[in-house]
């Protein structure tokens, strides 16, 4: 019989390793599955077992529960305080559109029989069949774009890089997930490693590329574990190596990991790093598609973005863009954190209402206090207050209400929240991880920080406000990379959002 | 954290294993502080030497990269984030309360991917969700 106990970072943060053993130890008979979490991170440690009837869900358990669990006959599904029902009948999870995500938290993400099971391979397959014109088209086609937050279509990104003629090209994935509030890269990649393994197969096929790094960051230490395992297998199942899946196709998959420098997961800055650089920002042109790593031509995509593309070809474009809402096409893996109740992944198709997500899906503050503000996009993402709560959750609407999409991170403030000393943070954040290239970014920032602080204090506030919105015009205009290029967002959107706490010492 | 004792030979030995890495500087900083904690001043001209690159090449990455430590660490290690997904759960006043108590070792630090159970800290490589400062005196001891 099997049981299902998360192996994700983020339920082993709260106790899921205490609460597999504690079950193995009371009944050794039991096959216990460590497969990713199903995202409702509200919920973990969810406990699943395998019944005639399907999964049966139990949430959340800690340790200290797992004997009365047993004392329940929760493995004949029986009743108790926190059974939640078949985990696929959980409202939370079966009103998503899991697409990229769909097999995270189901499968055991080693089990390559189990990838093949729940439709592993099948959008590899179907490429090999293909021209690499083709295999474009299908992702141009889809409207997948970027989801590491530019929303750059990638089918227009591969195109380029196919035609550029060279020796050698690359695949680099970019897992620097390092804005704060967003945590789906390392999720799929705890959950469901070979979805990526062959999203990066299939961009090597497309473009003629035969080497793939991925470009993980130290943060996340269990993520590169799975993922250095799951290559391993992919090479010995004769997927990865010199000739993939039997075809004359050559692709195999390396991590380099980061050094906890935020900059490096802006594409340039992360190529320098891979280079075994300082992560310092290169100026564009030349495009990494034509001149990207070591000089050739290279397809930087998010993981998200990579692992997206398997179902693309497995079901076709029109499948993929049937949902969506303008030019933002598919499916998005918003990820709720920060002070919410119920945090974690929600797949939905864009334009859900920031309201659904907030409420419907998010519960309120996990404070029980009033929610006030929401950062959306990471730190470089904007303020929204509670009467925006109408907006769209799609690239365009973001943009015309004054924020960004970014990697799809959603961070719940209560009312306790200073937005003032929040613009500041941005600042600061900024002048810890600026490159150091541009000096609207490296000097700009410190700037910034101070004369906020003034604001704060109630020194000549009017005029610092002034000087504060110059400088943050200053930097959105004259730095080269969306580091010193995007911290002006949070911080006007704080002050456009949040006048009452820009007013100094009187507040 | 158990690490290796500092040698000139055994970082030699290493840096063999990167022979054939493109790119190989960060690389060989950071398998140097896997091995022995910390990234030895000595490293520098050693790295330098066996890739063919300057000096400079060498200190410039060691001091970009917020991991890279060029002293040996104490024997706990305490990194709390300190992003916003965090602070909203109240990461600033946990920062403060940890810092009060062992301020040799903590570590400031942005985003473990944890960011619907903050506040996220991880103590000697072991992450902890909703932490506490009970929570984290529990996982050093």
């Amino acid at each position: 019989m099997r049981v299902f106990v998360p192996g994700d970072s983020a339920s082993i943060s709260i106790g899921a390793d205490e609460v597999a053993t504690k079950i193995a130890q009371i009944d050794s008979s039991l096959t216990i599955v460590r497969n990713g979490s199903r995202g409702a991170l509200w919920l973990e440690t969810l406990v699943e077992v395998e019944t005639a009837n399907g999964r049966i869900a139990y949430g959340p358990v800690t340790a200290a529960d797992v004997q009365s669990l047993f004392d329940a006959d929760f493995l004949n599904g029986g009743a108790h305080p926190l059974a939640c029902g078949k985990t696929d009948e959980i409202p939370w999870l079966a009103s998503q559109e899991r697409i990229t995500f769909a097999r995270v938290g189901i499968i055991d993400p080693l089990s390559l029989e189990e990838y093949d099971q729940h439709g592993g391979l099948v959008g590899l397959r179907n490429a090999l069949k293909l021209t690499s014109e083709a295999i474009i088209n299908e992702v141009t086609e889809s409207g997948l774009r970027g989801r590491g937050g530019a929303g750059f279509p990638a089918g227009i990104k591969w195109k380029t890089v196919a035609q550029t003629t060279s020796d050698q090209k690359y695949i680099c994935c970019n897992a620097d997930e390092g804005d704060s509030g967003t945590f789906a890269d390392r999720m799929l990649i705890e959950g469901d490693p070979f979805t990526l393994i062959e999203g990066m197969t299939i961009a090597g096929v497309a473009v003629g590329a035969t080497e793939g790094i991925v470009y993980l960051r130290s943060e996340y230490p269990f993520a590169i574990s799975i993922l250095q395992k799951a290559i391993e297998l992919a090479r010995e199942f004769g997927w990865l190596g010199t000739s993939v899946l039997g075809s004359t196709y050559a692709f195999d998959i390396q991590i380099r990991v980061g050094a906890g420098s935020y900059v490096c997961g802006e594409e340039t800055a992360m190529l320098e790093s891979i280079e075994g650089k300082r992560g310092v920002v290169r100026a564009k042109p030349p495009l990494p598609a034509i001149e990207g790593l070591f000089g050739q031509p290279t397809i930087i995509n998010n993981v998200l973005t990579l692992s997206t593309v398997p179902m693309v070809l497995a079901q076709g474009a029109p499948a993929y863009k049937a949902r969506g809402v303008g030019r933002s096409l598919g499916t998005q893996v918003f990820q709720l954190g920060g002070n919410i109740a119920r945090g974690g992944i929600v797949e939905k198709a864009f334009g859900v209402t920031l309201k659904e997500l907030l409420e419907t899906y998010g519960g309120g503050t996990y404070s029980q206090k009033p929610f006030r503000a929401v950062q959306i996009g990471g730190p470089l993402g904007a303020y929204f207050s509670t009467e925006q709560l109408d907006t769209s959750m799609d690239y365009e609407s973001l943009i015309a209400a004054g924020g960004m999409l970014g990697h799809g991170g959603v961070v719940v403030f209560d009312d306790t929240v200073d937005l003032a000393v929040q613009a500041k943070f941005a600042m600061e954040f900024c002048a810890i991880e600026s490159c150091g290239k541009c000096t609207p970014c490296r000097i700009g920032s410190t700037r910034g920080a101070e004369t906020i602080d003034l604001i704060i204090k109630g020194v000549r506030v009017d005029e610092n406000k002034k000087l504060l919105l110059d400088l943050c015009e200053v930097m959105t205009d004259g730095s080269l990379c969306a580091m010193g290029g995007l911290t002006p967002m949070p911080v006007k959107s704080a002050m456009v959002n949040f006048p009452s706490d820009f007013i100094g010492a009187t507040k | 954290m158990k690490y290796s004792q500092w040698s000139q030979d055994a970082a030699r030995l290493l840096l063999a294993t990167l022979r054939d890495e493109k790119g190989p500087v960060l690389m060989a900083l950071q398998l140097m502080q896997k091995e022995f904690g910390y990234v030895n001043p000595e490293c520098v001209p050693l790295i330098a030497n066996y890739f063919n690159k300057s000096r400079a090449d060498v200190h410039g990455v060691l001091t970009f990269y917020h991991d890279l430590r060029t002293t040996p660490p104490g024997e706990h290690q305490i990194s709390i984030c300190a992003a916003e997904a965090c602070q909203a759960m109240g990461a600033r006043a946990l920062v403060t309360a940890v810092k009060a108590k062992f301020a040799d070792e903590v570590i400031d630090s942005y985003c473990f991917g944890n960011c619907a159970l903050g506040p996220a800290v991880m103590v000697d490589g072991k992450l902890i969700g909703r932490a506490t400062l009970a929570k984290i005196e529990q996982a050093r001891a």
